[in-house]
């Protein structure tokens, strides 16, 4: 690929289809035994994503490969028998209803964190987080799998006027100084190695609660925090938007 | 950024040129880790006349800022010359026994490595360099080679097709590589990563070079041929282009801006004696 940026200056790959032959990696990826995690949220009304979100990944998510799915829901009961693919295994785990969804948004760092910690840690060695309603049209492979990685939102890539931006308020704990920042990275699909993924959802929470308590609410929630992160703490490889493209573009 | 080489491979390693990364933004997320880098060569026989120049030639451009351990092999450390290092960094002599010819001197160099890992560099070095020492460094060489397992392409053979690459081509040696397999041609005068990888490849190569020895064969290239071999299997996570393992004696083509690391023009003949 040459139209495209395909490895960042601190050398992480970015991954774009044509960068990388799926057929080696899966070698490596079974050579070593792995098995990945995937955590998702399906709250009040999302609840309505979940079996197309769960027939798709079933489908195109690390085919063939072992992938445990962490479905936290208000909602057990909406759950209809899903057909999981024969080395998948799904976990539902019910959840506290909040009010606002900005509350639900940012305590999801909490919840992913104290999950790695008495669970997910013993279980999976990489983790994903995935927005319940991405939609999957293609493979999803084991070229997603490193240590930390984040994906490019589509939003920044195409540079429209009303992009979505680095947290401004300079008192929020998700600020990032004017002319900083490498790229925008969205917080519908993150992930790594579960001790990276464990640091980062900690320190998010953290710096979420601090926030809280100066009464400040970053602008794109979550998301603001994750960017902030992942500037100081740079993925070791990085999703090209085809990952992820927001459908309201 | 670079548009005229290769800059990741098929399994999502970088491939390191210049214009690919910024130091500034490598030095920031690895100075505070407090990190020991190791470098390992060998001067036996004749070849320690090279150390002076490249220790020198090392502290003016081999990560600087970092701390540094040399390991010096050598079957003759009294004609080791004192070189003043700066702070930060240190040398040490590691005596070894000279085999009889200059190839079993370099393939016994994996053992050796791998030997003193496990005695001495796994406490001292979170990386490890094995580099000849029969080099010198012209240009930086800084952070952006960090990675778990570090290969480098050899510079005679970058731009040539894959047909060409001088790997081992008899089935009977366990180095073999059959027609239409590999990657890259790496060469074996640069290789490292992290101290726990080297010292878990560098045993691999040393088995493969005994099992060869068994079987009253040896490798076209020794060591290099059985690197190689392992490097196919064992796919390197970063690999360094030919700026950092250039033959000063080729023409410099328009694809390397900078040369860090090139050989030092010798006879041949007169030095492996």
């Amino acid at each position: 690929r040459q139209d495209v940026l395909v490895l960042t200056p601190w050398l992480a790959p970015i991954v774009w289809e044509g960068t990388f032959n799926r057929d080696i990696l899966n070698a490596q990826y079974m050579q070593k035994n792995l098995v990945t995690g995937v955590v998702t949220f399906a709250v009040k009304k999302y609840w309505f994503f979940i079996e197309g979100f769960m027939s798709a990944a079933n489908k195109y998510f690390l085919a063939g490969h072992q992938v445990n799915f962490y479905l936290f829901t208000d909602n057990p009961e909406q759950i209809s028998h899903l057909q999981m693919a024969p080395e998948n295994h799904l976990f539902v785990i019910t959840v506290q209803n909040h009010s606002q969804w900005q509350d639900i948004s940012v305590s999801r760092m909490d919840i992913i964190s104290r999950y790695i910690r008495s669970q997910f840690q013993y279980e999976v060695d990489y983790l994903y987080s995935i927005a319940i309603d991405v939609q999957l049209f293609e493979h999803i492979g084991v070229e997603i799998i490193d240590t930390l990685v984040g994906t490019i939102s589509s939003w920044q890539y195409t540079a429209r006027r009303e992009s979505k931006s680095y947290e401004t308020h300079t008192e929020s704990q998700a600020a990032i100084p004017k002319g900083e920042g490498d790229f925008y990275y969205t917080a519908s699909f993150y992930g790594g190695s579960v001790t990276e993924v464990y640091k980062l959802t900690r320190a998010c929470f953290k710096g979420v609660v601090e926030d809280r308590e100066n009464d400040i609410e970053a602008r794109w929630h979550d998301e603001s925090y994750l960017n902030k992160y992942l500037l100081y703490h740079k993925p070791t490889r990085l999703l090209s938007p085809e990952y992820y493209w927001d459908e309201e573009l | 950024r670079r548009q005229d080489v290769l800059t990741v491979t098929p399994w999502l390693a970088p491939i390191v040129w210049e214009g690919t990364f910024n130091s500034e933004i490598l030095d920031s997320a690895y100075r505070p880790l407090n990190l020991t880098i190791g470098v390992t060569a060998f001067a036996i026989g004749k070849y320690t006349r090279f150390v002076g120049h490249f220790l020198e030639s090392a502290e003016k451009h081999f990560m600087k800022g970092y701390w540094v351990n040399y390991y010096i092999f050598t079957d003759n450390p009294e004609t080791i010359p004192d070189v003043q290092l700066q702070p930060g960094r240190r040398f040490v002599i590691v005596p070894i026994k000279k085999y009889p010819s200059w190839q079993e001197i370099s393939m016994r160099r994996m053992e050796a490595i791998n030997k003193h890992i496990a005695e001495t560099s796994h406490r001292e070095v979170d990386y490890l360099f094995c580099l000849d020492i029969d080099m010198v460094f012209y240009n930086a060489w800084g952070p952006e080679t960090l990675g778990d397992i570090v290969a480098a392409i050899h510079p005679g053979y970058f731009n040539v097709p894959r047909s060409q690459f001088p790997y081992e081509r008899r089935s009977s040696s366990a180095a073999y590589i059959p027609d239409g397999e590999g990657d890259f041609y790496y060469g074996g005068a640069v290789f490292g990563g992290l101290v726990k990888k080297v010292y878990e490849f560098t045993k691999t190569c040393h088995m493969t070079i005994l099992m060869d020895k068994a079987n009253g064969i040896m490798a076209a290239w020794q060591e290099e041929s059985h690197l190689n071999r392992h490097f196919l299997s064992h796919k390197p996570s970063k690999v360094l282009s030919p700026e950092y393992l250039w033959d000063d004696r080729k023409p410099k083509p328009p694809e390397i801006h900078l040369i860090r690391f090139s050989t030092v023009d010798k006879n041949y003949k007169e030095v492996r004696d």
